[in-house]
């Protein structure tokens, strides 16, 4: 361990560490452009400069670069410093003058530029680093792409003022793998390798803001994920496509990167399941008259949703996709695909829904009130069929929303959606008044169907458990048994059962939850008596039973006699396994498996008792 | 339910000939869904009576020759449709087993025309209202069926004692 002192407060580092590393122990701010974690120290900006009082040579010394001694005294913020720093931040002011960054420092440190920007001499235009008058010469992306990366697709070039960062010979590099890491690691935001890769590199966009920004390969699904930690897709990820990169290994404090980690399907053991597949939205395009796919500025509610997020694609400013300017007028349209009498609609077979989506209506009217809040002067319209208010609060959310004027309820539907003059002509019917209506709208946003998630009937089919015919999985008893399915054992939760919103969806799923604790917090296992019992004095061991069951219920049971010969071999069912389906008692040709509760003799007393006739004029 | 029936036939034994339909159902999906047709006010014919069973797949061909022998006009099995089986494959053992012994019904004398087979899910109460609807359309189509009956013990005249499993 190594002691030393920051101004004036003892610190105890380890062998190897930098001043850099001593005075964040102590959480003491060095300003540094040049220094990243991953790659060793340079030293090349300057502006880490701290000032060796006592224990050393004294003088000014590279923190980030200058390894922590015993007994060594330092000063982060003296005159000296101060000063020296003023002067490297005057002379990046003058190389550098557009970066943020450096503006931002040379202001906290009175730096002023050495000349006036107008006569900053120009740098040739081929230089790499994209934004001229950004790029320091601090050399960390050529480190970063060498030492990190292992590529080398950037370098130095040339001499005093003609130096800048460049690819071998200033040509389109092949070597480039594309990785973005030299864009990640520049303090001045100067580089960017779609300048000068040798392929087109393309933006991923990030999924969960409907593609309205961008993401890496590497990413945390959404701010709110559980488990809150990042993972990589495979398909974009640079190592797996190239074999190069691998910088998040590299950099990953905690080693928590494998790429050999490899998909695995896992067997659990459990005594209940709860379905909660959630919701897909309608994809509005199938309908041509909304234009939505054709024009950029008609959206979906989940689309506008995002874009008026504060953790959205513009940190909560909406914009219009087709201007970038906040829309002055939005008409909101409801029931897209709910509700809708004429199925299917659409060439292939998709269409609209028969059932109300049951939240399009409360997120729309929250939807104005976001809209409002974000562009004041801004108009809302909602054309709607019905407005289905019904749940705690809502009808008076609703009333006041209509009684301050937040919007205009309009209702009707909407025949068509056509652009003109850079707005989107609303054209649709007024019921109430009895006329057309045509608003020239900046921004049109749809609110699509409900519809079960894709490859619900799959899974369904593969639980055995009941759905309809949207793919929506059917409860036990529409009234008694909401949460429960005909298969015991396996309950539903959500949209998967039903559209529904956030209040109901949590009180099923509490429901769901607390019904599969109810079946596995008891000792023993509570079955239906109606299951099948083979007669072992008529069964002749053919086993055809055992071939029809899905259950794996039927083996071989040996009947022995007291001196323990071998008499037969009989069929055996396993109550905890047998379903009580009846295949067997169907299959066995000897009758010799009845059904508890659906024997032959109580089958033909029903039939004799209903088929016979009792005087219908026969 | 069974008070209505028996007031629908004395009331049909002036009027007209109403046919007698024994149904198979099983209890996940087409009970199921007959259940939901009477809680969501679908009506439909009331010839139709109903036999509770596990499963399509419980349906043993002698069920339905003991109907036909009891004095039934029509016998219809009804379970999930194919791929959605409580128990996984029970509605495939009756498909196949049922569309073998449809074809031997010719062969007994029987019209195969008057033994349907349905598949009707548990949230299909309107399609089970179509499905009886068409089934007793059908039904009175072929008119009743007395040639089993009539070779039979009797029952057939709509007097006979209700006769054991024995006698099949």
């Amino acid at each position: 361990m190594i002691n030393l002192t920051v101004d004036g407060r003892n610190v105890e580092v380890q062998d190897g560490q930098t001043l850099l590393d001593a005075a964040r122990t102590l959480g003491i701010e060095i300003p540094t452009l040049c220094h990243h974690k991953a790659v060793p120290p340079a030293g090349a900006c300057r502006i880490c400069v701290v000032e060796v009082k006592a224990g050393g040579r004294p003088g000014l010394v590279p923190a980030c670069a200058y390894p922590a001694e015993n007994g060594l005294a330092i000063e982060t913020a003296s005159d000296a410093v101060r000063q020296s720093r003023r002067m490297t931040l005057s002379l990046l002011l003058a190389r550098a003058p557009e970066a943020e960054v450096i503006q931002t420092l040379a202001k906290e440190y009175r730096a002023q530029p050495l000349f006036p920007p107008s006569s900053a001499p120009q740098h040739a235009s081929a230089s790499p680093a994209r934004g001229d008058g950004k790029c320091i010469l601090c050399g960390l992306c050529v480190r970063v792409c060498t030492e990190v990366i292992g590529q080398a697709a950037t370098c130095f070039a040339g001499r005093g003022q003609e130096r800048e960062i460049s690819t071998p010979y200033k040509l389109l590099s092949d070597v480039c793998i594309g990785c973005g890491a030299c864009a990640f690691v520049c303090p001045t935001g100067a580089i960017d390798p779609a300048d000068f890769c040798s392929h087109p590199l393309e933006k991923i966009p990030n999924e969960f803001n409907c593609g309205y920004d961008s993401r890496t390969p590497i990413h945390i699904p959404f701010p709110q994920a559980v488990p809150n930690k990042p993972l990589i897709d495979r398909e974009n990820c640079i190592h797996f496509r190239t074999g190069g990169c691998g910088a998040c290994q590299k950099v990953c404090p905690a080693g928590a990167i494998d790429y050999e980690m490899a998909d695995e399907i896992v067997d659990e053991k459990v005594g209940a399941i709860i379905v909660a597949t959630g919701y897909q939205l309608l994809d509005p395009s199938i309908y041509e008259e909304y234009g939505y796919g054709r024009y950029p500025d008609v959206v979906t509610s989940l689309e506008f949703e995002r874009m008026v997020s504060a953790s959205g694609p513009t940190d909560g400013a909406l914009r219009r996709p087709s201007t970038g300017l906040p829309p002055k007028t939005v008409v909101f349209l409801q029931c897209i695909g709910s509700r809708e009498e004429r199925v299917p609609v659409a060439s292939n077979g998709r269409g609209g829904k028969p059932y109300c989506s049951k939240i399009c209506c409360m997120y729309t009217a929250k939807h104005a009130i976001l809209y409002k809040h974000k562009v004041h002067d801004g108009q809302a319209f909602i054309f709607y069929m019905d407005i289905r208010s019904a749940g705690k609060n809502y009808e008076e959310f609703v009333r006041r929303i209509v009684k301050e004027k937040v919007t205009t309820y309009l209702r009707g539907r909407v025949a068509k959606v056509f652009p003109r003059g850079g707005k989107l002509i609303v054209r649709g019917a007024d019921t109430l008044s009895g006329g057309q209506v045509e608003i020239a709208a900046e921004m049109v946003v749809l609110a699509p169907a409900i519809l079960p998630s894709a490859g619900v009937r799959e899974l369904a089919q593969k639980l055995r458990i009941g759905y309809d015919q949207h793919g929506f999985l059917s409860e036990a008893h529409p009234k008694l048994r909401p949460v429960e399915t005909n298969t015991a054992g396996i309950f539903l939760a959500g949209c998967a059962h039903s559209p529904k919103d956030i209040p109901d969806t949590v009180a099923q799923a509490s429901a769901a939850a607390s019904k599969a604790l109810g079946l596995i917090s008891h000792d023993r296992l509570t079955r239906e008596p109606t299951i099948g019992v083979v007669n072992q004095l008529t069964c002749n061991g053919c086993f055809e039973c055992e071939s029809v069951c899905a259950y794996g219920a039927i083996g071989p049971r040996e009947i022995r006699d007291r001196r323990g010969n071998l008499l037969a071999v009989v069929a055996h069912i396993n109550e905890g396994l047998c379903q009580g389906c009846g295949a067997c008692s169907v299959t066995c040709r000897s009758k010799s498996i009845e059904v508890q509760g659906f024997r032959d003799d109580q089958l033909f007393a029903e039939i004799n008792a209903i088929a016979s006739g009792n005087g219908n004029g026969r | 339910m069974s008070h209505a029936v028996a007031e629908h036939e004395q009331a049909g034994a002036a009027a007209e000939w109403q046919p007698r339909i024994v149904a198979f159902l099983c209890n996940w999906c087409s009970y199921a869904g007959a259940d939901l047709a009477g809680m969501s006010r679908f009506g439909y014919p009331a010839a139709i009576r109903i036999i509770r069973l596990p499963c399509s797949g419980r349906v043993d061909p002698m069920f339905v020759l003991k109907s036909f022998e009891r004095g039934a006009d029509m016998v219809l099995v009804s379970g999930c449709h194919p791929g959605d089986c409580h128990y996984t494959s029970g509605n495939y053992h009756a498909r196949r087993k049922l569309q073998a012994f449809r074809e031997l019904l010719a062969f007994l004398g029987i019209d195969p025309r008057r033994f349907q087979m349905s598949w009707v899910s548990a949230a299909e109460g309107a399609k089970w209202s179509s499905v009886v609807a068409e089934v007793t359309e059908e039904a009175r189509r072929l008119g009743p069926f007395k040639h089993f009956p009539s070779c039979g013990n009797g029952s057939g005249n709509g007097h006979g004692k209700a006769a054991g499993p024995h006698s099949v």
